[in-house]
């Protein structure tokens, strides 16, 4: 019974949180939402999620401690190294005969996608020729994104990814240490273009060459999987790519039939011909 | 808790196991006796390493007459299949018709959890879910099996005494004192009665 009653109370407080700022979390899979709410209860001190519910209506910096709770999402640099291999190895051959590039990464927390990709299209002579977009409905992660410092005690991990993905160069060429961790060159992000977007209630976001974006859609339930892939399909330019997570795939898709698996072990697609 | 002998509830629609070292040997005393017909999905989080490749799928696959599985995001729940966690990803129950992954931040220093499985097990299946904790090395199921008794449902612990390691069964008897403790071969004979008794 009282799980019954706190299921109504998450349902409210997300309904509160959509109502009051417009961030919609109400068809995010549920068991991961609970999950991080009752992190968020339990550390920020409230009883119940109702008196958090209250907070939020009342107190505008409510808002950004609960999206930490509900949106940051720690990654690593190159995970999943033959992801990036595979990228590196038949889909940049492609891309590289277009004049000019956008790649969008969806989702982009706190940037470690968006700096392997930057790493990765320099290193194969791409980078000039690109934009990127990194997008994430999360301010305080995009600034993290735009500043592109990481803890060092993970740069270890990073640069083994990075050796393992084929990288061309050390990464250790892209950062300096300092303020605690690894900062990386600003040249990186001098064709990034960071901007608030969400695959939940916003449009198409034009005529991408690669879309990437990992294990963001496993934590939306099936419709909204659904409405963000449809969203990819009509925001990448003819046989444009897109890259998934290890553990997601189109399979339980509506939108299946619009794209054609590229790389299948590494849940890279390219959009079919309409 | 040990002696009496345990009465088979026509409500189980789930089991869910927790293991981390000696898992291999534990469920392979377990796992394999269970019929290809076997009425029940069985879920299951073993800690392994975050690499790619899922060795234990593959394993099992060779040795059990139930289908085996990683498990992937949004998969449908199906009676008669094993659902592994895959490695670095949490898994979860999402509801009784679906499970669900995960990439947030490791419990316990692991990742999958078994805590996690559990408490959304729990959460979806309420008191018609077993809970088994098997052998291990750390405190990662005890939360969950708690969560599991909490909810009503039936909670066992793998003996400490005869457990490849003791940690985690220790762990999650002290967490869930009313636990029910058995033997390998007792949780094997349970398991398969349940699904005969429907």
């Amino acid at each position: 019974m009282r799980d019954d009653v706190e299921d109504i109370e998450i349902r409210l407080l997300l309904e509160a949180l959509y109502q009051r700022y417009h961030y919609d979390f109400r068809r995010y899979a549920k068991a991961s939402v609970k999950r991080r709410l009752k992190q968020a209860r339990e550390q920020l001190g409230y009883a119940s999620y109702s008196a958090m519910q209250d907070a939020l209506l009342h107190d505008p910096d409510m808002l950004e401690r609960l999206l930490g709770y509900l949106t940051v999402q720690v990654s690593e640099m190159f995970r999943d190294p033959s992801y990036f291999k595979a990228l590196r190895e038949t889909v940049l051959p492609h891309l590289k005969t277009y004049p000019s590039l956008k790649v969008w990464v969806a989702g982009c927390s706190e940037g470690e996608e968006l700096y392997s990709l930057a790493i990765l299209f320099r290193e194969e002579g791409l980078e000039d020729r690109t934009i990127f977009y990194a997008t994430d409905i999360n301010p305080d992660a995009l600034q993290a994104a735009a500043r592109g410092i990481y803890p060092i005690d993970r740069v270890k991990l990073f640069t083994e990814n990075h050796r393992r993905s084929g990288g061309r160069s050390s990464l250790s060429n892209y950062y300096t240490t300092g303020y605690g961790g690894a900062v990386f060159d600003k040249s990186l992000r001098e064709r990034v273009v960071f901007s608030d977007h969400s695959l939940v209630t916003d449009a198409v976001f034009g005529e991408m060459h690669l879309i990437s974006c990992r294990n963001v859609l496993i934590y939306f339930d099936r419709d909204l999987q659904d409405r963000a892939i449809g969203l990819f399909r009509d925001s990448l330019a003819r046989k444009g790519f897109l890259g998934l997570g290890a553990k997601e795939s189109l399979r339980f898709s509506a939108h299946a039939t619009a794209f054609a698996e590229f790389e299948r072990d590494e849940k890279i697609y390219q959009k079919r011909e309409p | 808790m040990t002696g009496n002998p345990i009465a088979i509830r026509e409500d189980i629609r789930a089991v869910v196991i927790g293991t981390s070292a000696g898992a291999v040997q534990a469920l392979s005393a377990i796992l394999p006796p269970l019929p290809a017909d076997y009425p029940l999905p069985v879920m299951i989080v073993v800690h392994v390493p975050p690499d790619r490749r899922n060795a234990l799928t593959e394993l099992f696959q060779t040795r059990c007459a139930m289908a085996v599985r990683e498990a992937e995001d949004k998969e449908p729940i199906a009676p008669g299949v094993i659902y592994f966690a895959p490695p670095d990803y949490h898994l979860l129950v999402e509801s009784p018709a679906f499970l669900s992954l995960s990439t947030d931040e490791p419990v316990l220093h692991s990742r999958p959890s078994i805590d996690v499985l559990f408490e959304s097990a729990a959460d979806a299946f309420g008191e018609a879910l077993v809970g088994v904790i098997l052998t291990g090395a750390n405190q990662d199921g005890a939360e969950g099996l708690r969560a599991v008794g909490e909810a009503g449902g039936l909670a066992v612990v793998e003996n400490p005494v005869g457990a490849a390691a003791s940690a985690m069964p220790e762990a999650a008897l002290a967490a869930w004192p009313e636990a029910r403790v058995m033997t390998l071969e007792e949780i094997g004979a349970y398991l398969r009665n349940l699904g005969n008794k429907r």
